[in-house]
């Protein structure tokens, strides 16, 4: 490990990330000043331009672009809504200020650029992001929700009034929420060889009290559900930086199947973005067949998980590996769904005991 | 054995006993219909002489009647041709006398209505009218009167003469009555607004029992030509009128007979038509017989080659003096009219007159406002039921660019010798199709000229919007660029402004 490196990287990048918004500004104002009404280009973002890239095992962008020209009177608002949040993007990054999509929704009232309502600041967020390449997490801009990571990694802070405090993950049991300070952070070091991504808070909990994290070697991470941009692209970097493998274990259906996948392999909403994506990582549980193999106690599949078991069964992201469709069919063959927490049947600790280092090893 | 007793009864009694269809149905409606009859008269009496009308007219109250209903006393002044002292009773006391049974376009019709209105006062206070009037001379006179509802005949309680001092002339009412004012207000009210509408050269003042004032001031003293006096046309006549054509006629040949006494006949076409129907034109008309009679008014009715009636004993209000009318009690944005040519139904010659008025202090309230006319009367009751609204619902508006959620009044105005009512009531017209078809055309005309304008003013609207857009957001652009872009001083944005200003922009 050479945390200098790591260190000088979030560096690097916020000077990348100023340059850039600092560029298009530029841009704009230059077209203006020659006389001529300004234009922005980016890749197109509408279905028929996302396409599933077997290489980087992801969705990306194809080569359509869009135009918005402050010629037309229909784009007018929106570019102008796009170089305001550039700005303000801008001042958040340069005085290392963080705001919620909700914050910046509400600061454009003061410029009197007001937003229809949280819908559309949204989207101009992510035509910034397509227009320059970065997420949104590099222009300090998070969502609301927030998920939570526990284990041995000693962070280091960039956060200003932070600046090179250190802190180790284990401090807190409840676990530290990765949250705009966490997610800027330098990682120092870790004695951990492999992180496990667990969807929800309980068994969250519970692993930390059977000190998965020792007995396992691991940086435990809530995802909270389908896991926000920014814990994914935490995961990413622990993989990327780090070089720990990743494991992902959530409820036995096709919503957790999905929780997993998005962790790999990211989502069609993002196709604009790298970095969000942890291709390596691996779903190691509630399969369908862990379902048949440890007599699970489960509820019947209803209609709208059926329904969500074809749609993801003709998923190009689906088809990369065997092992999805063979769980796709599984579910389609027994029309049940279980839960983590099912594993208590065989009391508190079996999960911890018997079920995580079985899987463990054979997603290995 | 049961007795079955017979009675002639007089026409006072007749319509006093039949006020319904008079208008005088319930204490609202009567105080409204008295305020009314006697405002057209007055109005009436002051443009036979083509004078600005002036009329102010006083409701006070007296005391009350029933738990609902109060006495009132109205008094209705004006500034018209007066009434020759002989008549004066028998035209306030006597009903079916009149001096409008002649041929040409009047308010009244009947020899009615001022006195119905007088008659129910009479019959609910049993107070005598007062009738002041002077045609200019050199005396004033005063009458109070009481009607004799068995013999149809006033009864004098009073008679005064004064000395004209002042050369006054016009006619004075008065009389008391019970109503509902309250109830009325609204009508009433409305009623002094629309007839200010369809009157605009006349100044209109009333005093209500609470001693409000309202006013409607005159925009104008010009005046519509006073109507001429005509003959019957052929097409319009029924066998009574042809017996009492024969009676007074002093012709005595049928050639001269229709030549006289008949509006657009002359030797030619009399002549042609006593062939056609095979009438010697030698015949003495007082020798025709009842039978003959009939057969002559169905060939007149038969017989194509008659001309049209003229419309000189119209008197339409005339597109310019509408437009003054709806401007000044409306208030509108944007107003078109139009006059239709002359038409005829069954030989009786009518106008349409139309305006559609647009905005302003129009309200805008889910469906057209609609004002309806006959010879410079409104008409408040029975919308439903009047063609004009017929009409106006039967029209294709979105043709028109035309919605009900518009602020929209539309005015229809026929004008007639005898204007096709539906009721002695005179509150809507009957469904002809001759009026329809003019009153469909009149519309459609001006819903054209108001596409015009509501497509030129979305036009200028949608420009106006436009570079607003820019104007507001191009600033915009160019501060937040030049701050991102770490300048001093944002762009110049003049030029681009004025390149969307002079050529327009895509996308629009
Ligand atoms: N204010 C007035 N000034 C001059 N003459 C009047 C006035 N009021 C009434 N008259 C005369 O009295 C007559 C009778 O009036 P009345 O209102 O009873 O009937 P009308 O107006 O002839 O017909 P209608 O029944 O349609 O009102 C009129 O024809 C008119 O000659
Ligand atoms: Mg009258």
């Amino acid at each position: 490990m050479e945390p200098k490196e790591y260190r000088s990287s979030i560096m690097e990048r916020r000077k990348e990330v100023l340059a850039s918004l600092g560029n298009l500004g530029a841009k704009i104002y230059e077209q203006i000043d020659r006389g001529f009404f300004p234009s922005i280009e980016m890749p197109s973002r509408s279905t028929e331009n996302i396409y599933y890239d077997p290489k980087f095992r992801q969705y990306i962008l194809g080569d359509k672009r869009v135009k918005r020209s402050a010629r037309n009177i229909r784009h007018l608002k929106p570019f102008a809504q796009l170089v305001w949040t550039a700005l303000f993007s801008y001042e958040l990054t340069s005085q290392r200020k963080t705001s919620t999509l909700r914050d910046v929704y509400y600061s454009a009232q003061a410029y009197e650029m007001t937003f229809k309502d949280q819908q559309e600041s949204n989207n101009i967020i992510t035509d910034l992001e397509t227009v320059l390449g970065f997420s949104r997490e590099d222009f300090n801009i998070f969502p609301e929700e927030r998920s939570a990571v526990f284990g041995d990694l000693t962070i280091s802070y960039t956060v200003p009034g932070y600046e090179g405090k250190t802190l180790n993950l284990t401090s807190h049991p409840d676990g530290v929420m990765i949250g705009p300070a966490l997610t800027s952070a330098d990682f120092v070091e870790t004695s951990a060889d492999k992180v496990i991504a667990i969807e929800k808070g309980g068994l969250f909990t519970r692993f930390i009290e059977e000190n998965v994290h020792k007995k396992f070697n691991a940086i435990l991470v809530l995802t909270a559900g389908q896991a926000p941009r920014a814990t994914r692209h935490f995961i990413g970097r622990l993989n990327r930086e780090l070089r720990l493998p990743v494991y992902v274990f959530t409820d036995g259906d096709p919503w957790g199947m999905h929780i997993a996948m998005v962790i790999i392999s990211g989502s069609a909403n993002a196709a604009h973005l790298r970095d969000l994506t942890t291709p390596d990582a691996k779903w190691s549980g509630v399969w369908a067949t862990d379902i048949v193999n440890y007599k699970l106690p489960t509820d019947p599949l209803d209609e709208i998980d059926m329904k969500r078991l074809y749609e993801l069964q003709k998923d190009p992201r689906y088809k990369e590996d065997p092992l999805w469709q063979r769980e796709i069919k599984t579910f389609m063959k027994i029309k049940r769904k279980a839960e983590q927490e099912a594993f208590s049947r065989y009391g508190l600790t079996y999960i911890v005991d018997e079920y995580l280092p079985a899987k463990l090893e054979e997603t290995k | 054995m049961a007795q079955v007793t017979f009675e002639e009864i007089s026409a006072s009694d007749f319509f006093y006993r039949n006020r319904d269809i008079a208008g005088f149905t319930n204490p609202t409606r009567a105080i409204f219909a008295a305020v009314r009859e006697l405002v057209e008269n007055s109005l009436d009496a002051a443009e036979s002489l083509k004078i600005p009308p002036e009329i102010y007219v006083r409701l006070s109250f007296e005391g009350e009647a029933s738990k609902e209903t109060q006495i009132y006393k109205l008094r209705v002044e004006d500034n018209g041709i007066g009434v020759p002292p002989r008549h004066i009773p028998s035209a306030f006391g006597q009903v079916l006398f009149g001096s409008k049974y002649k041929l040409k376009q009047q308010r009244g019709t009947f020899g009615l209505g001022g006195k119905m209105a007088i008659l129910y006062g009479q019959i609910t206070t049993h107070q005598p009218a007062t009738i002041i009037s002077s045609t200019g001379m050199s005396k004033i006179y005063m009458y109070k009167l009481l009607i004799d509802i068995q013999r149809n005949r006033p009864i004098i309680l009073d008679r005064k003469v004064f000395l004209n001092k002042e050369g006054w002339r016009g006619t004075i009412v008065e009389f008391s009555l019970e109503g509902d004012y309250l109830r009325a207000m609204p009508k009433i009210l409305e009623y002094f607004k629309q007839t200010a509408m369809v009157n605009p050269y006349a100044n209109l003042t009333f005093v209500d029992p609470k001693g409000r004032l309202y006013k409607f001031i005159r925009a104008t003293t010009v005046m519509p030509d006073p109507p001429k006096e005509t003959l019957p046309h052929p097409y319009g006549v029924d066998v009574e009128l042809l017996q009492r054509l024969i009676q007074i006629t002093p012709y005595k040949n049928m050639l001269e007979f229709l030549k006289n006494h008949f509006h657009r006949v002359g030797e030619i076409t009399a002549t042609k038509f006593l062939e056609f129907s095979g009438i010697s034109p030698s015949k003495n008309p007082k020798r025709l017989s009842h039978e003959e009679i009939v057969r002559l008014m169905h060939m007149l009715k038969k017989f194509k080659e008659f001309l049209p009636p003229d419309a000189s004993c119209l008197s339409p209000l005339g597109e310019e003096l509408l437009k003054t009318g709806v401007l000044k009690e409306l208030k509108p944005e944007f107003v078109a009219v139009h006059q239709r040519k002359p038409a005829t139904y069954a030989g009786h010659p009518f106008i349409v007159e139309v305006a559609i008025a647009y905005g302003g202090e129009i309200p805008q309230r889910g469906g057209f406002l609609i004002y309806r006319f006959a010879n410079r009367i409104p008409l408040l009751y029975d919308e439903a039921s009047d063609v004009s609204v017929k009409v106006i619902n039967a029209m294709n508006w979105r043709r028109y660019k035309v919605s009900p959620d518009m602020p929209i009044a539309i005015v229809v105005h026929i004008c007639s010798t005898k204007v096709p009512y539906k009721t002695v009531g005179k509150e809507f017209i009957a469904d002809r199709p001759e009026v329809r078809r003019e009153i469909a055309n009149g519309l459609r005309e001006v819903a054209r000229q108001i596409q015009r304008f509501l497509t030129r003013r979305e036009h200028v609207d949608r420009e106006r919007k436009r570079l607003g857009v820019f104007s507001k957001y191009l600033p915009k652009i160019a501060h937040f660029s030049a701050k991102l872009a770490g300048k001093e001083k944002p762009p110049d944005i003049e030029k681009l402004l004025r390149s969307v200003k002079r050529f327009g922009a895509e996308g629009v």
